[in-house]
């Protein structure tokens, strides 16, 4: 950061003359900070380095796929390609990109703390999530892996000549980063909430936050084990999971998405979270059921525990268990309808303005709305027979991850940007990022539940032509959505330096992280705050400056 | 948009995706219009103005919580009354061994008859196919058919289907199973009963041998290996026949008849340099004729132009 702000309009906002970002220098001080707001940062820096790995991994695969034959590159690079695609977004994007980024910045901010309860602790996981993240570098750049991020054995701990190990390592190591981070998470939620910040007056960001701790602390560790097990079964040919050593390759499957099917809760519910802040500050006006979105968030982490065996209804296992995790597949469905119905009625009667955030947020109800229906069709039994295992599949899942979590995760960085940086983006041009992101999401990912259907399996290096113009659709639509993520990698950074100053609270919004300056100061609040008023309400917040409805003049008919 | 229905579930499973189908468009547009509508109506007006404190409804809520649960229960009960009719597999069915094994599916039928990456099934009959895997977990997958099964190393998983439609089918494998997975492609051929039987007790007779040669070489997945750009898994052919082999242990031998006969019986005799012992045994697959026939194949390529890399044979510097 400068050292002095830059020139800005006389009446206008101003910097902070010391704030978090420039209250000490040097290296040292970023790389040794207990400060939570500069380990986000640094959390920052390392998944946007993660989901760019990723990235070139995905334009690689899409381009190969242009052609039935494979366009690219040979059928052993493409299935590391694939591989290394999902093992760098999932264990190393998107898990941690909003618990770790956002929720380490806003958490202590929206509660009125100091930071969180365990500064070094939170110091020691970013380390542990480098150092998993450099074990599977090194797995990527000593030949790379090829089993899917899925690991299936007795591929991944006998069959496969690939750099699975290092691998495996990687995230076991990462593990413990998000097992102490949500447990950081729970105690400061816990214990060091402002006076008068009761449970029914937290942000809903920190429900869906506390939800998806729950899940780091119960379930990273079944990760953990099975991929050590692996790693033994591969290593020392231990009979876990591969029958010619007397273990059973379905024994992986369940433990493997008994943490995995709730990691996909990990993902979605912090960007539900994130959403559920951006629809009633653009609205302004209370979120609609604030007490069912709060619950539906802890029901989704609960019943997201039991629906795992729902990826295993071909594997021979018994109709009814079939039938009982289809049954309770379903039943996780209507928490996540609950929030949908919520957001939307928030809307009704509201005062809405469509700045970048709110863009991003009408856009995920959109695409997690396409995403959840869809994922009814892999609950049904009937349907999971045909479509299991295909790009029915892979459209489902991205249409969650991507386009639910991603679209989450980048709307919560244009909302908080002006509070993490003090400055502004440019608007217009994040608006038009925004609507490129939406069509070109839309035609990457749609025409894949069409080859689904058809037929199309996962992970095929070449396919019959008769698919081939939908991959073409899908691969075009990938360039436009690569465009769509470039555009505010440059406009967010080229803001740092050279945005507007965006002052306290410029949307305006209700909650306390914008009471403090922007960028806050290293304690973030100088004064410990306390809270007398309702969740996003408007009405009793004359420190907004805004008008009440009464005085308001009246919407007309139309 | 619907693929080709060939069996009983087809069309049993394609009803349930149009239920599906309607129900969730249904929710789409309704949620999207509401979007919509309030996003235009509600636009703010001027720029101090807020909205209209509401904070709730439980009536809303209990709505929104019961209906979607029981349309839920209504998708969750007829997915499950289709899943429980193909997991329970009829009586008097005609069985069908079938083996994956990287990166080829063995087929064979109930008198013995072996197919490679081949499948021919009868009209009308219930047919149950018996799956084992010789190394990973592979997934048998026919899509005009809509059903698939994993194939389990250690265990035996079976499928059913009752053909109804007499054509060629693409069948995949469906669970990624290593490098060539997305070869492990084949054919299920659904014939009249008539057909079947005459099929299943002969072999077709073909009157040109180069010809059905090529054929056969397609069709036992020889090509998928023998990659005649040198690409493959194993050496391309191309010139091979009446030129000199480089063996593993350093010999060679000059490729005639008798090797490639000995090279499709008996594989692992001979081994070429540079490549691993991979091939199956084709012994009591392939009739005498069916070997004639793709010898007199193997021997047309001998004009084929040879791969710098990947070649069987040792570039004799003329071609």
């Amino acid at each position: 950061m400068a050292t002095t702000p830059p020139v800005s309009p006389p009446s206008g906002p101003q910097l902070p003359k010391t704030h978090y970002l420039n209250a000490t220098y040097g290296i040292r001080s970023w790389l040794l900070t207990t400060d939570h707001k500069r380990i986000g940062l640094l959390y920052l820096a390392t998944v946007t380095f993660f989901f760019f790995v990723g990235g070139i991994f995905a334009t690689m695969i899409r381009i190969h796929l242009l052609t039935p034959e494979g366009y690219l590159v040979t059928p052993e690079t493409y299935n590391k390609l694939f591989t290394m695609h999902g093992v760098a977004m999932i264990f190393f994007f998107l898990i941690p990109s909003i618990p770790a980024v956002l929720g380490n910045f806003l958490i202590p901010l929206m509660i009125g703390a100091k930071d969180v309860a365990f500064p070094k602790l939170n110091l020691l996981s970013y380390y542990i999530y480098v150092t998993g993240g450099c074990f599977v570098l090194y797995s990527f750049s000593t030949g790379g892996l090829d089993t899917g991020w899925t690991f299936y054995t007795p591929l991944s701990s006998v069959y496969s000549n690939s750099a699975v190990t290092p691998a495996v390592i990687g995230i076991f190591i990462n593990g413990f980063s998000s097992i102490i981070t949500g447990m950081n998470f729970v105690v400061t939620i816990h214990t060091m909430r402002a006076p008068g910040l009761t449970w029914f007056r937290l942000p809903l960001f920190v429900w869906a936050q506390y939800a998806t701790s729950i899940i780091f602390i119960l379930g990273t560790p079944v990760i953990a084990i099975t991929l050590l097990l692996a790693g033994l079964e591969r290593m020392f040919h231990l009979g876990f999971f591969n029958p010619a050593f007397g273990g059973d390759p379905i024994l992986f499957q369940h433990l493997f998405w008994f943490y995995s099917h709730p990691a996909v809760y990990i993902m979605i519910l912090p960007a539900m979270g994130v959403v559920s802040e951006i629809i009633p500050t653009f609205a302004r006006k209370p979120i609609f059921g604030y007490a069912f979105i709060a619950g539906s968030s802890i029901a989704i982490a609960v019943i997201g525990f039991v629906v795992w065996a729902h990826h295993m209804f071909l594997t021979g296992q018994s109709t009814y268990s079939a039938l009982a995790f289809s049954l309770l597949s379903y039943l996780v469905a209507i928490p996540s309808a609950v929030k949908v119905f919520n957001w939307t009625s928030t809307l009704y009667k509201g005062s809405i303005s469509y700045e970048t955030p709110m863009l991003y947020a009408l856009g995920f109800i959109g695409l997690f709305l396409i995403g959840g229906l869809t994922g009814l069709f892999l609950a049904c039994l009937g349907t999971d027979i045909h479509i299991h295992d295909t790009y029915f599949v892979v459209a489902h899942f991205h249409y969650i991850m991507v386009g639910g979590a991603v679209m989450g995760y980048v709307g919560g960085l244009h909302f908080w940007w002006p509070k993490i940086t003090g400055k502004l983006y440019p608007e217009y041009l994040a608006r038009a990022a925004a609507v490129i992101l939406f069509i070109g999401f839309n035609l990457t990912f749609f025409p894949q539940f069409v080859l689904g259907y058809l037929g199309m399996p996962r992970r095929y290096h070449n396919y019959p032509p008769e698919f081939q113009v939908l991959n073409v659709m899908s691969t075009a639509g990938a360039s436009i959505l690569a465009l769509g993520y470039l555009l505010p990698m440059i406009y967010l950074t080229w803001s740092m330096r050279y945005g507007r100053v965006a002052g306290a609270n410029p949307w305006p919004a209700t909650g306390l992280e914008w009471k403090t300056a922007s960028p806050p100061p290293t304690e973030n609040f100088d004064v410990t705050p306390e809270v007398d008023w309702e969740p996003y309400d408007y009405k009793n917040r004359p420190d907004l400056g805004l008008v009440p409805p009464a005085l308001a003049p009246a919407h007309g008919d139309d | 948009m619907y693929p080709d229905q060939a069996s009983n579930f087809a069309p049993q499973v394609d009803a349930l995706m149009t239920f599906l189908i309607l129900v969730t468009v249904f929710f789409t547009v309704a949620i999207t219009a509401a979007v919509v509508w309030f996003m235009v109506k509600y636009r703010r007006q001027h720029a101090d103005e807020i909205g209209v404190p509401i904070h709730g409804d439980l009536r809303l809520e209990a709505a929104w919580i019961v209906v979607p649960s029981i349309i839920a229960l209504a998708m969750f009960a007829w997915g499950a009354v289709v899943y429980v009719d193909y997991r329970h597999t009829p009586a008097d069915t005609l069985d069908i061994y079938v083996v994956g094994k990287q990166w080829m599916w063995k087929i064979q039928q109930p008198n013995g008859k072996r197919e490679i990456n081949e499948l021919h099934v009868p009209i009308g009959r219930d047919v149950k196919l018996i799956l084992a895997s010789e190394d990973v977990i592979h997934d048998f997958f026919v899509p005009a058919f809509r059903v698939k099964m994993d194939v389990v190393p250690g265990r035996y998983n079976t499928m059913w289907f009752r053909p109804t439609k007499a054509g060629h089918y693409k069948f995949f494998c469906a669970q990624y199973c290593g490098t060539s997975h997305a070869n492990m492609i084949g054919y299920v051929t659904v014939m009249e009963p008539p057909e079947y039987a005459a099929w299943l007790s002969g072999s077709q007779e073909d009157s040109n041998p180069i010809a059905s040669g090529e054929k056969l070489f397609s069709e036992k997945a020889c090509v998928t290996c023998h990659v005649s750009n040198g690409t493959g898994r194993a050496p391309s052919l191309n010139g091979v026949f009446g030129g000199t082999v480089k063996l593993a242990d350093g010999s060679t031998v000059t490729a005639d008849e008798a090797y490639i006969r000995e090279s499709i019986l008996a594989p692992n005799a001979k081994i070429v340099a540079g490549y691993q012992p991979l091939m199956p045994s084709f012994q009591g697959q392939l009739s005498e004729d069916q070997i004639l026939s793709l010898t007199a194949y193997i021997k047309s390529l001998q004009s084929q132009p040879v791969p710098t890399t990947g070649a069987g044979v040792i570039p004799t510097g003329k071609k």
